[in-house]
């Protein structure tokens, strides 16, 4: 019997300006990064309310990283420092009730990192298929 | 026992609505049972005579039912608010929730509030009265004689943890001014954190995997006063849908707790109206208790106007990467 590779579901939420656009450098670099990862592009990291990320993980991702450009440089002046917080106080919640803390993450990728983007994507994908598939966080209700 | 009686509570709303300084009176009334004290509003002395109750089990929280109950009203509403009320109260003033000028608050002492769980735990099931006096004697329908407990040994969770006996915000208070206490109320949270994830996990799953999904949390929280409730989406997905695994309702539970993340003040009124008995105040503790060690101490609803936490920013803050190596070295 052959069993089936794991391939874990990763949804990245990209900022518009920075980690979008650092995306597509990597992709004009020829850079690898597995297509494991579901890139969701938002106009600023501020934009992903922490219902995103909870609903990802109902609807059965396995990871989900949030992208932004660096502190001090986002588009809108202070978008993802109000990003910074809300991930914060989320992740530790998350981790307070037991969900593995390596499924979330948050880095600052800008425009000009491709190859920062592409080690990121590459290092996240193997952290999440180490841990395999998300089993606390799903909902059998939302699955499609 | 309460230090204020009935009757000091019932002159004072009596007189202001015959004076006509209000014109209704928010307090509390029998439910269907004994121990379960429902708000209500007065509008007559007679009423009030007849129906205002004031004993150990007024633990409800009335500065959200100023929300909808001043909002079309004539006159001023007089309403009683314990300490911890008090805070709830500055925190939705903050919001702009409702209108201060429409609102006359008496602020009460209060000795802290029973917990019907913990009298259930001595007295067994099949209550026919209770009477609340120096202690609370309850009668049972299995038992010849009524039980006498101390009220101070079935206190609420959150009473015995008692943040504050400071009226932040009052027109008149009925009683000396208190202070805030230094309780051990983060001490369940940080043993909770001393845990390897998977202790965390199994013990979260077997608290909320008893909840119902009543929304009883939700509906009493004075935080959540959002006219239309995510929660109330019929297109989520799990609308009339059983749980699969029954611990499915975890996504809801930390939503919730995330909503009202940096507003809570800590009322504890989300432990109190669970039927299940889970302890749903962890959570939000566990947020006010990161905020305070993330961007320094901040007490929701202390002042009014104060910005929360997580509508501000500094240029250093925490990483969130970094949030999990602080300290203690728990991880598994």
């Amino acid at each position: 019997m052959q069993v089936k590779e794991f391939k874990p579901l990763i949804v990245a939420f990209c900022c518009n300006w920075c980690s979008y656009a650092g995306a597509d450098l990597a992709g004009n670099n020829r850079l690898n990064y597995p297509a494991d990862v579901k890139i969701i592009r938002v106009p600023c990291s501020c934009r992903v309310n922490p219902m995103f990320i909870l609903r990802a993980f109902q609807r059965g991702a396995d990871g989900v990283i949030i992208c932004g450009c660096h502190p001090g440089d986002c588009h809108y002046t202070s978008g993802n420092y109000y990003t910074r917080r809300r991930m914060a106080t989320l992740f530790s919640m998350l981790d307070f009730l037991g969900i593995e803390r390596e499924r979330t993450r948050l880095e600052w990728v800008s425009a000009a990192e491709g190859a920062k983007f592409a080690a990121t994507m590459n290092d996240f994908v193997e952290q999440v298929t180490a841990l395999g598939e998300n089993k606390r966080l799903e909902d059998l209700r939302c699955k499609r | 026992m309460q230090t204020i009686t009935r009757q000091t509570l019932l002159d004072k709303a009596v007189s202001l609505l015959n004076s006509g300084a209000v014109t209704c009176v928010l307090g509390w009334k029998k439910g269907e049972f004994d121990y379960d004290i429902t708000p209500a509003i007065f509008r007559s002395a007679e009423d009030l005579e007849a129906n205002f109750v004031w004993n150990d089990f007024c633990g409800a929280n009335f500065s959200k039912y100023l929300v909808a109950k001043t909002d079309r009203l004539d006159g001023k509403m007089l309403v009683f608010l314990k300490p911890c009320d008090t805070y709830s109260f500055n925190q939705l003033l903050t919001e702009h929730r409702f209108d201060r000028e429409k609102v006359y608050a008496v602020g009460i002492p209060c000795e802290g509030m029973a917990d019907i769980a913990k009298i259930k735990a001595i007295t067994g099931d099949g209550i026919s009265s209770i009477a609340c006096d120096e202690k609370i004697s309850v009668t049972t329908l299995y038992a010849d004689a009524p039980v006498v407990i101390d009220s101070k040994d079935v206190l609420l969770e959150r009473c015995e943890n008692c943040k504050s006996k400071k009226h932040v915000a009052y027109d008149e208070l009925l009683c000396e001014e208190g202070e805030t206490i230094d309780s051990n109320r983060f001490d369940e949270v940080a043993r909770l954190e001393a845990m390897t994830p998977d202790e965390r996990f199994a013990f979260w799953q077997n608290e909320l995997s008893r909840c119902i999904r009543c929304n009883a949390c939700r509906d009493a929280c004075p935080a959540c006063t959002c006219e239309k409730c995510v929660f109330d989406n019929p297109k989520s997905g799990v609308e009339n849908k059983a749980p699969a695994n029954s611990f499915e309702e975890k996504l809801f539970h930390i939503i919730r707790a995330y909503h009202v993340a940096g507003r809570c003040t800590d009322c504890g009124e989300c432990s109190r109206v669970c039927p299940q008995n889970i302890p749903l105040h962890l959570l939000n503790r566990k947020f006010i208790k990161d905020i305070n060690e993330f961007y320094g101490e901040y007490q929701a609803g202390e002042e009014v106007g104060s910005r929360a936490p997580l509508v501000n920013y500094t240029q250093d803050d925490i990483e969130p990467g970094d949030v999990f190596n602080r300290g203690g070295d728990n991880n598994a």
